[in-house]
């Protein structure tokens, strides 16, 4: 087994622009006007993936548990503003806080077990493990939470008269509530339940394949990646449940009106 | 059973006073007069802004909510059939007030008297306007509530359907003491059951009165 990683010169690297390229020209033989957004996205990409290695570079150098829980502090912050934003139905003040919990309280305490619990990690702020596991737990947690809050806020908007006439049948506003509930932390754990039935045969996850090109035992890699993977189910319906449970109630009034 | 006092709601509706005590009320009056929203907080779907409603002598804002709607169960404008089965959708009123569930011939029983020829196994989806509408009345039946507020059953019925679930339900609230309050638009069906009539307009009640 080769150990040592292939080192990528930047030219090489800038080789594979020429996908970019070839996009460009798809685009614009079809006619298609996104030209602005492919190189925007092109160049963003480029960017902060290079800020992200000097930034890493340093904290991997600067070991301390303060500079990992900074990070941890940026990602979490980053993922709720992002999993608000691309929910599309306006929420609440009171819905984006329980998002904002959630997914600090699901994503973290995951993450938290995972590395010091099953992995071991010591010291636990060691930001070789601590930095991109997180990122990976917090990533699929925010996707989940944006699925399950877009799912909640439709169903809410759309079923509001069958809500409402199962109160003026005498139901609580949580039994009024429960298929919608039990399908928004449905839609939320979907994705990722999906994409392990098909890991292994039509994927290769990224954490995994990154492992092997940096000469781990693909062996290694595997078990890495199942615990991620079980992490990442973990951390999804933590984070969901508990929005989704808190979530509901703030659609309701203290006397059980729909607001 | 219901008592009103100074009541008022945004800009639709403001009542002095009002008192509703017999079997069978009809509220009456042209659309977006405040019927509906009169009905809602009968329910405690909607709050008045400021003033009172007793019912049953009980300032009903001091009531537990979900208790009160158990004894005052309102129909809506609009069917609401729930995925599942005819059984399934006639147990729900109950599980949902905390009820024990309705034996078999019980619920054919009052099938039968909405008229409503299905099994008890068969589906909801191919049921029609009006046979949903006799389903959720027959849904409320069940619940053996001690009032019962049915809006407009119009919307989306024809004539027929509307006069045959308003005669039904009036039956039915009649044999069994219940008291039934109605929203119709229609004035025969007021002077049908001319209880007692109360009419609004503009959110206001310009006359009550018994016959």
């Amino acid at each position: 087994m080769n150990n040592a990683v292939m080192n990528l010169s930047v030219f090489q690297l800038s080789i594979a622009y020429v996908f970019v390229l070839i996009m460009l020209i798809i685009f614009k033989s079809r006619g298609i006007k996104r030209e602005k957004q492919i190189l925007i996205a092109s160049t963003r990409m480029t960017i902060q993936l290079t800020i992200m290695g000097y930034v890493l570079m340093f904290v991997f150098n600067n070991p301390s548990w303060w500079l990992t829980s900074f990070m941890i502090i940026i990602m979490i912050s980053f993922a709720i503003y992002n999993s608000i934003k691309r929910v599309k139905i306006q929420m609440s003040k009171e819905l984006k806080r329980i998002i904002a919990f959630s997914m600090t309280f699901g994503a973290l305490l995951t993450a938290a077990f995972f590395i010091i619990v099953v992995l071991s990690v010591r010291p636990w702020f060691n930001p070789q493990y601590f930095i991109p596991i997180s990122g990976m737990i917090v990533g699929n947690s925010m996707t989940g939470i944006a699925l399950g809050a877009n799912k909640l806020c439709s169903d809410f908007e759309d079923k509001r008269i069958e809500i409402e006439n199962s109160l003026m049948l005498g139901a609580s506003p949580l039994e009024a509530t429960r298929k919608i509930v039990n399908n928004a932390f449905d839609s939320a754990i979907l994705p990722t339940m999906n994409n392990m039935l098909t890991m292994g045969i039509v994927s290769l996850p990224g954490m995994m394949t990154g492992q092997i090109l940096s000469g781990t035992f693909p062996i290694t890699a595997i078990k890495y990646q199942i615990g991620i993977m079980l992490a990442i189910l973990g951390s999804t319906a933590v984070s969901t449940v508990l929005f989704v449970t808190l979530g509901y109630r703030t659609f309701f009034t203290k006397d059980s009106r729909l607001k | 059973m219901f008592e009103i006092r100074n009541i008022k709601f945004k800009n639709i509706l403001d009542i002095k006073f009002l008192n509703i005590d017999k079997p069978i009320t009809c509220v009456v009056g042209p659309s977006g007069s405040g019927k509906t929203t009169l009905l809602r907080m009968l329910n405690r779907l909607n709050v008045p802004d400021e003033g009172l409603i007793l019912y049953n002598n009980k300032d009903i804002s001091k009531i537990d909510t979900m208790l009160l709607r158990r004894n005052v169960v309102m129909l809506g404008q609009t069917p609401v059939i729930y995925s599942s089965n005819i059984e399934d959708n006639l147990q729900i009123g109950l599980e949902f007030s905390k009820k024990l569930p309705a034996s078999k011939s019980r619920m054919k029983e009052i099938l039968e008297r909405v008229e409503l020829n299905k099994k008890l196994t068969d589906g909801c989806g191919n049921l029609s306007g009006g046979e949903k509408q006799r389903l959720c009345l027959a849904r409320v039946m069940l619940m053996d509530a001690d009032t019962y507020l049915l809006d407009e059953p119009s919307a989306a019925l024809d004539k027929d359907t509307e006069q045959f679930i308003i005669d039904n339900f009036s039956k039915f609230v009649l044999e069994n003491n219940k008291e039934l309050i109605m929203i119709t638009h229609s004035e025969q069906i007021a002077q049908k059951y001319n209880n007692s009539i109360v009419r609004i307009e503009n959110g206001e009640v310009v006359k009550s009165y018994y016959e």
